[in-house]
């Protein structure tokens, strides 16, 4: 199991010019300790950022986008797992924060939480690629093949809580900072 | 076909007069033999299909944010399932989402709101309450709104809704 935190300072200390698409706990963390106009973390509604992606990687195809989803909000959008997999983007990489919980809404347990192979969900879909990852050194050391893979890849990837930060949401859905991002990715 | 009143190639000219490339649709019962399949046969469009209609606000919005106009297609039946998607993503987030809504079982030339399908009676007075501009399409004439609807959505950043109340053939 990592701290979640430690994951997303892992990859952020690997990020190149990647568009991140990230949600719940991962959104405020990520924008919170690695800020870039090309966080997009303006999803509306659970279980939506998976879509949010697919659409950034299909307008932008010369683009890697990077989702960290949460396990709540993809069993809130399963299907988004068989409409990425039959658009199938090659930039497309599906990050799965699987905590079991809905960790922003008390942190009552997800149903059947801990028990779904959600990786096995994704290569049953069509995915070209899976991982399940538990551990940081692990996640460190296979992150730069994870971004180079051929997409859409999918990575389980097994968190707990960190450290808390302070939450943030009028910035997760600002309409200031998405035309940022609008402008951003326009000239990258 | 010639008397027909509502075709598919009408709507065909104003989605690629708005500088449309992409359509996500979910097949609804009104669109889907004529428009969504001449869709899918056309190189000059990309059709995302879904497999519920609260994604294709969301991909619309990504596409938005990359810098790309869309269309989303769905049966009325659709719209009411994706409500707190079109609240939060394309109202509340100022998504320029432009959804065609077919109004299966609406009847010929009666208003909406004068339908005895409760399903479509309703579409109206939920989009008002959302403040969701909208436009009922039955005629050729009547679809020469699509365009400069869909070109507004984007100036202004919010959603509008086509309503489509014929099958378009």
């Amino acid at each position: 199991m990592m701290k979640r935190d430690e994951m997303l300072k892992a990859f952020a200390r690997q990020r190149k010019d990647e568009i991140v698409v990230a949600v719940y706990m991962a959104a405020q963390e990520l924008t919170h300790f690695a800020p870039n106009d090309l966080n997009y973390t303006f999803v509306g509604a659970m279980g939506q950022g998976s879509s949010h992606a697919l659409g950034l990687a299909l307008g932008r195809p010369d683009k890697k986008v990077v989702v960290f989803d949460g396990d709540g909000s993809l069993l809130m959008n399963l299907g988004s797992l068989v409409t990425i997999a039959n658009q199938a983007p090659k930039n497309y990489v599906h990050c799965l924060c699987e905590n079991g919980c809905y960790e922003t809404n008390g942190s009552v347990l997800t149903p059947r939480s801990g028990q779904i192979r959600f990786a096995e969900l994704a290569k049953t879909t069509g995915y070209k690629k899976t991982y399940e990852i538990s551990d940081l050194g692990d996640w460190q050391q296979k992150l730069p093949e994870i971004l180079k893979e051929e997409g859409p890849v999918f990575v389980t990837l097994k968190v707990e809580p960190g450290e808390a930060y302070p939450e943030n949401f009028p910035r997760l859905y600002s309409i200031e900072h998405r035309e940022k991002f609008r402008q951003t990715l326009a000239k990258s | 076909m010639a008397d027909y009143p509502l075709t598919a190639e009408s709507i065909k000219k104003e989605f690629k007069r708005a500088g449309i490339h992409f359509v996500v649709a979910l097949p609804d019962r009104v669109t889907s033999h004529y428009l969504l399949k001449g869709l899918l046969a056309d190189p000059e469009y990309k059709v995302v299909q879904v497999c519920k209609e609260d994604e294709g606000v969301s991909i619309c919005s990504g596409l938005y944010a990359a810098g790309h106009k869309s269309v989303f297609m769905m049966q009325y039946t659709g719209f009411l399932d994706s409500i707190n998607a079109i609240r939060g993503v394309a109202v509340e987030g100022h998504f320029p989402v432009c959804m065609i809504v077919g109004l299966l079982g609406k009847e010929a030339d009666v208003a909406p709101t004068q339908s005895k399908k409760y399903g479509v009676k309703i579409i109206e007075p939920i989009l008002d309450v959302m403040g969701i501009e909208h436009h009922l399409i039955e005629r050729d004439a009547d679809a020469q709104q699509i365009a400069p609807a869909i070109e507004k959505a984007f100036k202004n950043c919010s959603p509008v809704a086509m309503l489509i109340g014929r099958e378009p053939r």
